[in-house]
């Protein structure tokens, strides 16, 4: 599955200053794991102790991937990764 | 409605309205219907007059705030406006940390009801004003921080009214969708309707803004407000400003509804949740909130021209 990935400002110092990579992969793991692969440190930003980060939410065409399987939430061809950091909204 | 003994008692009991031109024609199937929980006929015409005025008498209660005292307060305008309406009333004075980027309207309503503004830096949106607010209770030991994102009065406003207003107008509710910022709204009137409906949905429409809010210097600045818990919540919609304000629209050209852009948002949210009821062929009662009205937000153009256009002068604005 090739999806295309949007990545924070904070974070584009792992690629090159892309605002989005493309990447493959079943899951949201799986595509984090494609992404360490050629942009190495990245995955350490996002998971920790097999769990999103605390402040990163990542989402699948636009749906919050916790409430869709965590890092198991599936991606299908096409779709559209965004992360981004928690900020306070209100 | 009827008569009350101060501004402050009109507070809450908003009115409920069906949304059908904007409902799913669902045929012979089951219904998929949307109502729209009016929160600007609020007496400052936002929801957080609720949590406002909540928040305010919890303090004086616990007797931490007291006649005369100075309340200070991070927000983007809504919360704060509420609060000025109510300090005025009850005679505090109020002091209000705003990102500079929030709309003209909301500056102008707050120095009208005399409150004393502090800007926080555009980069890094409400993240700073939170900053900036701590800062100064430290500095001003007297002023009393109500802080809408931990403080518990501000989901118990919800709890209590909010929930129960819902439940009352529409027992056989099946969903409630609401805006995330302080969380709330969403996880006060989530509590309460899963206590009463346990197959309830309650699902959350975030703004995603543009990059500069989201501008923070380590991922250790990030925030989730201390009120937030997952548990409560069945799905989270991150929804941008194009999205947003094409509901908006529709919302105003379908059904009469000239709603703020932070709706268009959970508008957006509730028809996704609508188009999967549909799908699945089952009943749907969908209640959402109309956090304000657009009054405040003429100024952004966020009504008139393209939609590219209009979406992409709010890149870099507060618009929730």
């Amino acid at each position: 599955m090739a999806v295309t990935v949007s990545i924070p400002t904070i974070l584009r110092s792992h690629t090159g200053g892309q605002k989005s990579v493309e990447a493959t992969g079943e899951t949201v793991l799986e595509v984090i794991d494609d992404i360490e692969s050629r942009h190495s440190g990245i995955k350490a930003r996002l998971v920790k102790d097999d769990k999103l980060h605390r402040f990163i939410n990542v989402y699948v065409n636009d749906e919050d991937v916790r409430f869709a399987g965590g890092l198991e939430a599936k991606v299908s061809d096409g779709d559209t990764v965004t992360i981004l950091p928690a900020v306070a909204g209100g | 409605m009827g008569r009350y003994a101060s501004l402050l008692d009109t507070v809450g009991s908003t009115p409920l309205v069906g949304l059908p031109r904007l409902s799913p024609d669902t045929g012979d199937g089951p219904p998929v219907r949307l109502w729209a929980k009016l929160e600007d006929y609020n007496p400052t015409g936002s929801i957080k007059d609720r949590p406002a005025l909540a928040m305010i008498e919890a303090a004086e209660r616990d007797g931490t705030l007291r006649r005369g005292a100075t309340i200070l307060e991070p927000t983007s305008g809504n919360t704060g406006i509420a609060l000025a309406m109510a300090a005025k009333i009850k005679g505090y004075g109020l002091v209000c940390v705003m990102p500079e980027n929030t709309s003209e309207e909301r500056k102008q309503l707050l120095r009208a009801f005399g409150a004393r503004i502090v800007y926080s830096p555009a980069a890094g949106g409400s993240n700073e004003a939170v900053r900036r607010a701590k800062e100064l209770a430290e500095q001003n030991p007297d002023w009393v921080l109500l802080y809408q994102y931990g403080n518990p009065a501000n989901v118990q406003a919800h709890y209590e009214g909010t929930g129960p207003e819902l439940l009352k107008d529409l027992p056989e509710i099946t969903h409630f969708v609401a805006g995330l910022g302080t969380t709330g709204t969403l996880i006060g009137v989530g509590r309460y309707l899963r206590e009463h409906k346990p197959d309830v949905q309650i699902v959350a429409a975030e703004p995603r803004y543009g990059e500069l809010v989201y501008g923070l210097r380590n991922l250790d600045e990030g925030f989730v407000p201390e009120l937030y818990d997952e548990s409560v919540l069945t799905g989270r919609y991150s929804v941008g400003a194009y999205d947003a304000l094409r509901r908006t629209r529709e919302l105003l050209e379908l059904e009469g509804i000239f709603a703020g852009i932070s709706t268009g948002a959970v508008l957006h949210a509730a028809l996704a949740a609508a188009e999967k009821a549909v799908r699945a062929g089952q009943r749907a009662d969908i209640a959402f909130v109309v956090a304000d009205a657009g009054w405040k937000y003429l100024s952004t153009g966020a009504y008139a021209g393209a939609l590219d256009e209009a979406a992409a002068k709010l890149d870099g604005q507060l618009w929730a």
